[in-house]
């Protein structure tokens, strides 16, 4: 019996464990084949180009361990850059009222969504799909034009430079990961957190424990819409504009980002950690296309459709044996 | 004793649509005792308990709580006023560690995160005082039904109850974590606690209670003293009629079945095995054969006869049937073949709750002819129609949903579903499990009457008398592997049977 409780402990962390082999093998890989491949900067690289999608991805985890989906989250992106941008540069707002306040529309809508999925017993999926198209279309009623930013605040954000000794991350790298860790500690050592896996293992028997079954659902789309946001203020970092275009089909690189990284599509099960190594394998990947130079970038999707179809089946695998 | 109640209920109602399922019942719950709370299948006890944690809303009536009146709102509500449950089928969240089902919702804390050593700590304690021996951080799902039932009741102990509601909880225990359960019970009831139990097995009724309710379809039948009623008028105020011939139902026909005619075996299994389910074993089924299969729990008696149905992927052996090799790779392929399987848990793999009775009843059959050639309305109907009388199901509403209806006339529609497709095999995990004494004998009769009429039937069952009533064959699994096949002529008694079951030969 205890070798049997320990071969299912072992279980969860399959996907996790191969996550984490896969990127360090990619990593190995890229420095055998390509000069100058083999630095700390490249993987520094790395986290200064996703940060974006890093802060997404923690949001969709939260949202895919209770069992859910939020397909909204690009959309939101695009969103915020285009009010960001709008207000900063069209009506001369301050970037210190402009932010809190895309962050506090990100969350608004995140939690209306999570209000309606409750209230109505809704699939999350149809919810969100509407939040998208909703969201989507909002960005083109501030303009169809891209808005570049010029405002000082945005520009040094963008340009700063913060050493690591030889090395250096962008500002957004430093809130990307500041949000992992708060993630980190909310889902493995708050009760809200654990109620998250609560409700992805059964909901039924969340409900019958006696737990806020309600509000675990609201918050954790009212997350999503809170990384979303926050995904879409780095992007402005990063890109300097605001654009309805901008962050197309970035839901299903955070889903993809997700599985990747280990936690079970149908719920409670996975880890944050591995979210961070998911985003992380997505990024190598574009690297890895970028360095060997001759491939379109189109590669990138093709090998993350790949490496899906492989994901989803090991976590079928794992699932199935567990009768 | 005469104390106030704990907890006192007047007139409670409920309706679901077209049933009226609790209509005006009074119920009283006194500190320090263990209550039963009886009643047929469909006579409102889950219901009545649903409406005492808050899970349904009652449509009338009024609730007092240590002298309070109250109204609860939903299970946090019930939980915060003293009421916790653990009902029939575990509802526990099997991703998570034993450790955290028992204190998910009030995990220990320390500067507002969670203490996971002291959780883990006090878990480990609070299981030892079950006796039980498990790892409390590793996932629920990697123990059995019966442990996982344990930790549930683990979790409700400790919620501080003043009130205690179980229900069912012994229908997936063996013996000794039975009389590990009622040590519990009794330590608590002494500690002033109020336990309401809800249990089939009479005799555990008579073991463990002080006092009983019994309702019927839906209305209070009388509340009595457990030293004051004895069994056989318990049983009639359950069905409320006299119910002649219920002794001979209940004990007639044990240790009298003749060997059916000799013959060629409808099925023969021959070394089937699947690694960590069950070792390798001979099994041979003729027509009008009914064969039990007795064991603890655990023992492997599903895992074997999931083998048979092809819903398990056999890791070797072969199967005949009727002489020649059949592939059983899928259930599928064990339908084709005549072989029907009823399995233990209807709730997940059985029944589909949104569809109602007719649905439910006609979908094997309909499976069975292709979706080519769907059945007529009318003729789906009168099927629906003619099994609701045979089984007596009830509500006799062919359109009711199934999830509205009680566990032992959900066991019926499931039965139905399987006989309509008139099975040459027909496989029963745990029939009468969580079912009343009534329906149990029903559910018996019809048993001996279909191996009369020449089908093969295979019987598993934890109820050891019940297995040697119906069975002419008994095979004996202890510990994955098939021990003994007993022949039940008359010598057989329950106690050689686990006679073979603790020696592991045959006895």
């Amino acid at each position: 019996m205890n070798a049997n409780a320990l071969l299912a402990r072992v279980r969860g962390q399959i996907p996790l464990l191969v996550t984490s082999v896969l990127l360090v093998s990619m990593f190995t890989a890229g420095s055998v084949q390509y000069d100058g491949f083999f630095s700390g900067q490249v993987l520094l690289n790395l986290l200064i180009d996703n940060a974006f999608l890093l802060v997404v991805a923690v949001g969709m985890t939260f949202v895919v361990l209770t069992g859910g989906i939020d397909l909204s989250v690009g959309a939101v992106v695009a969103l915020s850059t285009m009010v960001s941008a709008w207000l900063v540069e069209q009506h001369g707002w301050p970037p210190l009222l402009v932010i809190p306040l895309v962050l506090l529309m990100g969350t608004a809508g995140g939690w209306v969504m999570g209000w309606v999925i409750h209230t109505f017993e809704i699939q999350p999926f149809i919810v969100t799909l509407a939040g998208m198209f909703l969201a989507r279309g909002l960005c083109y009623t501030i303009s169809i034009e891209s808005i570049s930013i010029t405002d000082p605040s945005y520009t040094a954000m963008a340009q700063t430079r913060i050493p690591l000794g030889d090395l250096f991350i962008s500002p957004s790298v430093l809130i990307a990961l500041l949000v992992v860790a708060a993630a980190f500690v909310v889902l493995h050592y708050t009760r809200f957190g654990r109620n998250v896996y609560a409700l992805g293992g059964s909901e039924q028997s969340a409900l019958l424990m006696g737990l806020p079954v309600a509000r675990t659902k609201t918050t954790v789309y009212a997350i999503s819409g809170f990384c979303s946001a926050l995904g879409g203020v780095l992007l402005t970092f990063y890109m300097l504009s605001g654009y309805g275009l901008h962050a197309v089909g970035l839901e299903l690189d955070a889903i993809a980002a997700v599985v990747i990284g280990g936690t079970l599509l149908t719920g409670g099960s996975g880890y944050l950690l591995g979210t961070l190594l998911g985003v992380l394998v997505l990024g190598l990947i574009q690297t890895i296309i970028s360095f060997q130079g001759t491939l379109s970038s189109w590669w990138t999707r093709i090998v993350i459709g790949g490496l899906l179809f492989v994901f989803i089946v090991l976590q079928r695998l794992i699932t199935a044996r567990r009768r | 004793m005469r104390q106030q109640p704990v907890l006192e209920v007047r007139g409670i109602r409920k309706e679901f649509p077209g049933v009226v399922a609790l209509d005006g019942v009074d119920f009283r719950l006194f500190p320090g005792e263990v209550h039963a709370l009886m009643g047929e299948n469909g006579a409102g006890k889950s219901t009545l308990i649903k409406v005492l944690t808050g899970v349904y809303p009652a449509d009338g009536g009024e609730m007092v709580l240590a002298g309070e009146r109250v109204r609860i709102a939903g299970p946090l509500q019930a939980q915060q006023a003293g009421i916790s449950t653990v009902y029939q089928e575990v509802n526990l969240c099997p991703n998570l560690s034993v450790a955290e089902n028992i204190f998910i919702g009030r995990e220990p804390r320390r500067l507002g995160l969670i203490a996971w050593a002291e959780m883990r700590r006090r878990a480990a304690e609070l299981v030892r005082t079950l006796d039980l021996d498990i790892d409390v951080s590793a996932p629920l799902d990697s123990y059995s039904i019966a442990v996982q039932q344990l930790v549930a009741i683990v979790r409700a102990v400790d919620v501080s109850a003043k009130v205690l509601i179980l229900d069912e909880p012994t229908s997936s225990l063996d013996r000794d974590e039975v009389s590990q359960l009622f040590t519990v019970m009794r330590r608590l009831r002494d500690q002033g606690v109020a336990i309401l139990f809800v249990s089939h097995f009479l005799d555990q009724i008579y073991e463990i209670c002080d006092r009983m309710t019994v309702l019927r379809n839906g209305r209070l039948e009388g509340e009595y003293l457990t030293s004051e009623l004895n069994q056989v008028d318990l049983v009639s105020r359950m069905i409320g009629s006299e119910l002649a011939g219920l002794d001979q139902l209940a004990g007639g026909q044990r240790g009298e079945r003749s060997a059916p005619a000799a013959g060629p075996a409808f099925l023969e299994a021959e070394g089937l095995a699947r690694r960590g389910a069950v070792e390798p074993y001979d099994l041979a089924i003729r027509p009008g054969e009914v064969i039990g299969l007795a064991g603890l729990l655990g023992s492997g008696r599903t895992e074997a006869a999931r083998l048979l149905f092809g819903a398990d992927h056999k890791d070797g052996g072969a199967v005949r049937i009727n002489g020649t090799e059949a592939d059983l790779r899928t259930p599928r392929d064990a339908i084709a073949h005549g072989i029907a399987f009823c399995s233990e848990n209807r709730k997940t793999e059985g029944l589909v709750g949104e569809l109602t009775v007719r649905e439910n009843i006609v979908l094997a059959l309909q499976a069975a002819r292709g979706w080519t050639r769907p059945l007529s309305r009318t003729a789906q109907d009168a099927l629906a129609e003619r099994w609701i009388r045979t089984l007596d199901i009830r509500p006799g509403d062919s359109e009711a949903l199934v999830r509205n209806l009680s566990g032992g006339n959900q066991q019926k529609v499931l039965l139905a579903r399987w006989l309509i497709t008139d099975p040459k095999l027909l496989i029963l995990d745990e029939p009468t499990r969580g079912i009343d004494i009534g329906a149990k004998a029903e559910i018996q009769k019809l048993v001996a009457d279909l191996a009369e009429k020449g089908m093969a039937v295979l019987f598993i069952s934890a109820e050891l008398e019940e297995v040697l009533r119906l069975s002419h064959r008994v095979g004996v699994l202890r510990d994955r592997r098939m021990v003994a096949q007993l022949r039940n002529d008359g010598g057989l008694t329950p106690e050689r049977v686990l006679a073979t079951i603790a020696s592991g030969a045959e006895q």
